[in-house]
C-alpha cells in the first residue's frame, strides 16, 4: 500500500502558559490523522479544541513539541511545500487587487509576469470573479474574498488542501454555494484535503471521512466515520437523504459529550 | 486619531467655500480695523500708531508680498527653504523606512537600541540646531541635517509599527504560497510598511519645514527664516508677518501635493464608506 498523501503521526503541541509561569497547556495529544491520496477528509470538534493547531502542524507553519508529519511517505521539515492552506481569518493582502493577489504565488515562483496574469484570470473566471480582475479586497464581499483565497491557493495546483474553517465567516446561503463550488473545482482533479469545521453538517456533505476530535485540552481524534454517500453530491439536496440523516445521528452521538464538555470548559473559562 | 467630522449634507461645497473665504476676510477686516492708526480711539495704547508698529497692517503685509513676487527677490529664499525642506524630508524618510525595517525584523537589535532611540526621542532636539550650524556650518547643510533628526523619529516609529503589526494571517498564507524571506520582505512587510509611513508623511513634511525655517532663524543667509529674523532684528513687524504668510501658504500646497500623492499610491486601504447623494 502506498503511503499516504499526508500523515499527522502521533502529534503533540504544548505550549507555554501565558498567564501563570511554569505552566503548559496541552492543546493537541497523540493525534494521529491520515489523509489518503484524493480523499477528502473532515475533522470537526468542539470549538476551542485545538483543530487550528493541528492544521497549522500539517502546513509546517507550527513545529509540533512531539510526532511526525510524513507528505506521501517523506518527513516534512519546514513549510509544507505541496499543501496550499486556506484561513479562516482573512489572508488577502489588502494591498493588492484581486488579480494580484491570485497571481502572487506564482510571481513568488518567478513565473514571467504575462504567464502569471493569464493564469490568474483564468482562476478568477473558475471562481466566478470575472471583471472584478482590478478590485481591492476591501471592495469585495466576504464571499468574494474567499473566491479569491481559493483561486489563489489552487493557481499553484497543490497537492494537499488543508482548509481551516474557510467559509464559517459567510452567511448560510452564499457558504451552501461556496460548498457546491468547492466540490465542483475538487472533482476535477482530486486532490487530498484536509477539512477543519465545527459544523458537522458541512463536515459530512462534503467529506470522505470525518474524524471527530475530543475537546480541549489535550485534544485527540475519538471517532472515525466513513461517508459512503454517493458522488456528485449537491451538498443542499444531500441533508436531506435518509442516509445522510443516519450519519448524522451517529456521528453526533459520538461528539455530543465532548461538545457539553467543551462548552463547559468555555464556560469556567 | 480622530477623524474630521462630516460637513452636513446641507452645507454644500461652493457655500463652504464661500464661508472659508468670508471667515478669511473678516479675519483680515478685524486686522485692518484694530491696526489703522486714527480708525479708531486707541483703548490699550496711548499712541494710535502703537498698535500699528506691534501688529502690522494687512495691507502693508500684502504690498510686501507682492513686491516680493514681482520683483522676485523672495524666489531665491523660497528656493533655498523649500530645497533644505525636500532634502531633510527625503532623507530623513529614507532613513526611516530603512532604520524601522531593520529593528523591527532584527529582535536582538530592537531590544539593544530601544532604550537609546526613546531617548533621542524624548530629547527636545530643537536644542540640537544651534550645534549642528557649528558642525555642518552656515550652509543648507546643518538644517537639512536638523530636519533630518525630526522627520527621522515619526518614520522610524510608524514603519516600526507598521512591520510589528503585519497581519499574522496574511503572513502566514504568503509564506504558504511559497514566498522566500527576501520576497517576504518585499511583498508584505514593506507594503504593509508605507502605509504607516503614508500616514505619517503629513507630520513629517511639516516637521522637515519647521527644521528648515528653525535652523535659518538660528543662522542662516538665505532662507525665508532668514529674512524673518532679519526683520525682526529691524522690529519691521509687516515683513516679519509677509514672511509668516509666505510660509503658511507653502505648507499648506506642501501638505496638498502629499495628500494628493497619498490618495494614488494608498486606493487600496479601506475609506470609510459613503453612499452617494441622491
Amino acid at each position: 500500500m502506498s503511503s499516504p498523501a499526508l500523515l499527522l503521526e502521533r502529534i503533540t503541541c504544548t505550549f507555554a502558559s501565558r498567564e501563570r509561569q511554569g505552566e503548559r497547556y496541552t492543546a493537541v495529544a497523540e493525534t494521529t490523522v491520515s489523509v489518503g491520496k484524493g480523499e477528502f477528509v473532515s475533522v470537526v470538534g468542539p470549538t476551542g479544541c485545538g483543530k487550528s493547531t493541528l492544521l497549522n502542524v500539517a502546513a509546517g507553519l507550527l513545529f509540533p513539541s512531539a510526532g511526525n508529519v510524513r507528505v506521501s511517505g517523506e518527513r516534512l521539515t519546514g513549510i509544507n511545500r505541496r499543501a496550499g492552506y486556506m484561513f479562516q481569518a482573512e489572508s488577502l493582502m489588502p494591498w493588492r487587487s484581486a488579480l494580484d493577489n491570485v497571481l502572487a504565488g506564482l510571481e513568488f515562483a518567478g513565473v514571467e509576469r504575462g504567464e502569471a496574469e493569464r493564469r490568474a484570470r483564468d482562476w478568477l473566471s473558475r471562481v466566478g470573479l470575472s471583471g472584478f480582475e482590478t478590485r481591492y479586497p476591501h471592495e469585495l464581499s466576504g464571499g468574494m474574498r474567499k473566491r479569491v483565497a481559493l483561486a489563489q491557493m489552487l493557481i499553484l495546483d497543490p497537492e494537499i488542501m488543508l482548509m481551516d474553517e474557510p467559509f464559517s465567516a459567510l452567511d448560510v446561503q452564499t457558504r451552501q454555494l461556496m460548498e457546491n463550488e468547492l466540490l465542483e473545482l475538487w472533482s476535477v482533479n482530486r486532490k487530498s484535503v484536509l477539512f477543519i469545521t465545527h459544523d458537522l453538517e458541512e463536515a459530512i456533505a462534503l467529506s470522505d471521512r470525518v474524524v471527530v476530535l475530543s475537546a480541549g485540552p489535550a485534544t485527540r481524534p475519538i471517532a472515525d466515520f466513513v461517508i459512503d454517500l454517493p458522488r456528485p453530491r449537491d451538498v443542499n439536496e444531500i441533508r436531506l437523504t435518509p442516509r445522510f440523516v443516519e450519519l448524522h445521528g451517529k456521528i453526533w452521538h459520538a461528539m455530543k459529550d465532548e461538545v457539553l464538555k467543551g462548552y463547559a470548559q468555555s464556560r469556567k473559562a | 486619531m480622530r477623524k474630521a467630522a462630516k460637513p452636513s449634507a446641507r452645507v454644500s461645497r461652493g457655500r463652504l467655500a464661500l464661508y472659508h473665504a468670508l471667515l478669511l476676510g473678516g479675519i483680515f477686516g478685524f486686522w485692518y480695523f484694530m491696526t489703522e492708526p486714527g480708525l479708531i480711539t486707541p483703548f490699550y495704547f496711548d499712541d494710535p500708531t502703537r498698535a500699528k508698529f506691534f501688529f502690522g497692517q494687512p495691507i502693508e503685509v500684502l504690498k510686501r508680498i507682492w513686491t516680493w513676487f514681482v520683483g522676485g527677490s523672495i524666489y531665491l529664499h523660497l528656493g533655498v527653504t523649500l530645497l533644505e525642506t525636500l532634502l531633510a524630508f527625503a532623507i530623513g524618510t529614507l532613513l526611516g523606512l530603512l532604520c524601522g525595517l531593520w529593528l523591527a525584523l532584527a529582535p536582538t537589535a530592537s531590544t539593544l537600541a530601544d532604550p537609546y532611540i526613546k531617548a533621542m526621542n524624548a530629547m527636545p532636539r530643537v536644542i540640537l540646531a544651534p550645534i549642528f550650524a557649528v558642525w555642518f556650518g552656515l550652509g543648507i547643510t546643518s538644517k537639512v541635517v536638523f530636519g533630518i533628526t525630526l522627520v527621522f523619529f515619526i518614520v522610524f516609529f510608524n514603519v516600526y509599527q507598521g512591520v510589528k503589526e503585519v497581519s499574522p494571517v496574511v503572513l502566514a498564507n504568503a509564506r504558504m504560497l511559497g514566498a522566500s524571506g527576501k520576497q517576504l520582505l518585499r511583498y508584505v512587510y514593506l507594503p504593509s510598511a508605507t502605509s504607516w509611513v503614508f500616514s505619517s508623511l503629513h507630520t513629517s513634511i511639516g516637521l522637515a519645514f519647521v527644521g528648515a525655517v528653525v535652523g535659518e532663524y538660528l543662522g542662516s543667509a538665505r532662507g525665508v527664516g532668514y529674512l524673518i529674523h532679519q526683520a525682526e532684528g529691524v522690529f519691521d513687524i509687516d515683513t516679519v508677518f509677509a514672511g509668516i504668510l509666505v510660509l503658511t501658504i507653502f505648507a499648506l500646497i506642501l501638505d496638498f501635493i502629499v495628500t494628493r500623492i497619498e490618495n494614488r499610491l494608498l486606493v487600496w486601504r479601506p475609506g470609510t464608506a459613503e453612499t452617494e447623494e441622491l
